[in-house]
């Protein structure tokens, strides 16, 4: 019989969750929240936000990009409740949701929602938090009226 | 339009390996069967094959997802290819037929053997977690990234967005959704190399359980090991030979922004995919009413939805209403659709068993799933770039 316990799980075996690497450009994305601010790449020149971050403005072609606080809030523009343990030890139901910002129509961020699958609805009002896993702050989203 | 480089070139031969769960035998024994079985089929021997291609080349990744590469493929068929490419992004699965079109149309090759050749049902009989996104590392890398970090493991999850974007702006059903995965069924029943062919009811599906809502069991393609070749001639030397020439009407090509974990729109549309659309049908007089059958991408089954509206086929957001029922895309329907029964069913050859089976029906093959004087077929692949184009016979 499978166990959930720490210690029924091999030393050898994959993490829950996967981090990300901090690579140059999106370093600042993964560490934002240690002040407990979500930063999104913004055009120094035409102000336009762009996530995932490029280095080069994909609106106005400015190099002068440089990450900026945003107000953490925003929509739900999708979800998808996940039933599947992909990996051992893997918490499952959890949902992901894409996450359009207050600030720019289009600005999607994915990210995990807290709170009971059945509350996951499009058009859901939510806003960031964030948890500490080793170097990384992931971002969490919650329903606004949850919090 | 007859001076569009597409226009000069024909499918000459097609064929398939062993399509298996796994299979016994390698990557490239498999490779080298579909490649000699397409040679032969086009009534060619190895030594007048000047060209080879493939989707992607060979990966250090693993996984099954690129397990032979050019050279390798060249070697074991004896062949002294002028002309190669692999191209492992870009218009996505069918980067290589588009490549070779216009190889042989400015006259660096004569006859290009193109070839996919998957072994994930291999890579998973060894690690379960080898078709999975994470990568090797301890750390995810790249577009990854934006993704696995949340759990988001396997690409459904982010088609699993588009579905359930999709279902809330169009009022689409569940029941909509499966009529896809029974179609393949029922088609694949007719299909000796399908991987499933088992009766499957939308009972069965609606009872299946949810992988990453709203997209279920059945709303999966296959792994599974298999190679599928094809040749493409010069229509000059294709009256010489073995089969009636299936001419590319038409070819469309674009590439996303997903591939750098951009989604562009609200998660109802594939923008790129559209863009493909656009250019298949300005480079040709067909219109969708003309196509006999289709064989479109279903890596998910919401793939199909996306790919319809994205070619026209039907009017945004109609797909759902378009096969609800399976009557109009069955295959006596108004457009008979994955007639071999897609990936869903006949496995996961990454876009290339769609292509396969547009020859199949074209050359009169198909058998129980023959789609009555089929002389016309789209195709479309891919899931994150964007092939499609149109296959006639005279």
């Amino acid at each position: 019989m499978a166990s959930d316990s720490p210690a029924s799980r091999a030393p050898s075996a994959p993490p829950p969750r996967k981090l990300p690497a901090l690579e140059p450009e999106t370093a600042f994305f993964w560490t934002s929240g240690a002040d407990g601010m979500m930063r999104i790449q913004r055009c120094v020149a035409c102000r336009t936000w762009q996530h995932p971050p490029l280095p080069r403005c994909a609106t106005c072609g400015s190099e002068q990009l440089a990450p900026e606080p945003v107000s953490g809030k925003g929509q739900v523009i999708s979800y998808t409740v996940n039933y599947e343990a992909w990996l051992p030890g893997l918490p499952v139901p959890f949902v992901l949701a894409a996450v359009e910002l207050a600030e720019q129509t289009g600005l999607h961020v994915l990210a995990n929602l807290d709170g009971p699958p059945a509350a996951a609805r499009i058009g859901l009002p939510v806003r960031v938090r964030f948890e500490q896993h080793e170097d990384v702050w992931l971002p969490f989203f919650a329903a606004e009226d949850g919090l | 339009m007859t001076a569009l480089p597409e226009k000069q070139i024909c499918v000459t031969g097609a064929a398939q390996s062993e399509v298996a769960r796994p299979s016994s035998r390698s990557a490239l024994q498999l490779t080298a069967d579909a490649c000699l079985a397409a040679i032969a089929d086009a009534g060619l021997s190895p030594r007048q094959i000047d060209g080879i291609a493939t989707y992607p080349g060979k990966s250090a990744e693993g996984g099954g997802i690129a397990p032979v590469s050019t050279a390798e493929a060249a070697a074991v068929l004896g062949l002294s290819p002028r002309w190669t490419l692999t191209s492992s992004e870009g218009f996505s699965h069918m980067a290589p037929i588009f490549n070779a079109i216009t190889a042989i149309a400015c006259g660096l090759a004569r006859h290009v053997v193109v070839f996919r050749t998957v072994a994930q049902a291999s890579a998973r009989v060894q690690a379960r977690a080898s078709t999975l996104m994470g990568g090797r590392g301890t750390r995810v890398e790249g577009t990854n990234a934006w993704t696995v970090p949340f759990g988001a493991l396997s690409p459904i999850n982010m088609f699993a967005l588009y579905a359930q974007a999709y279902f809330d702006k169009y009022g689409a059903t569940e029941a909509q959704l499966g009529a896809l995965a029974v179609n393949a069924r029922r088609n694949a029943a007719h299909n000796p190399a399908a991987i499933y062919k088992a009766p499957l009811t939308l009972d069965d599906y609606l009872a299946s359980r949810v992988i990453s809502s709203p997209l279920r069991l059945y709303d999966c393609d296959a792994h599974v090991d298999g190679a599928t070749a094809i040749v493409l001639s010069h229509r000059d030397t294709a009256k010489d030979l073995r089969n009636p020439p299936l001419h590319i009407e038409a070819t469309g090509m674009a590439v996303g922004s997903l591939w750098v974990g951009r989604h562009e729109g609200d998660f109802t549309t594939l923008p790129a995919a559209r863009r493909a659309g656009e250019m298949l049908w300005s480079r040709t007089s067909l219109k969708p009413a003309d196509l006999d059958c289709a064989q479109i991408y279903d890596g998910f089954s919401i793939h199909m939805w996306l790919w319809m509206e994205a070619l026209g086929l039907v009017p945004q957001g109609e797909a759902c209403r378009f096969v609800e029922g399976g009557t109009r895309i069955a295959l006596d329907g108004e457009l008979p659709l994955n007639t071999g029964g897609g990936q869903l069913s006949a496995g996961r050859l990454h876009g290339y068993g769609h292509i396969h089976e547009a020859c199949v029906q074209l050359w009169n093959r198909g058998g129980g799933r023959q789609v009555a004087d089929a002389r016309t077929c789209l195709i479309s692949n891919g899931g994150f770039g964007y092939g499609a184009m149109i296959l006639r016979r005279d």
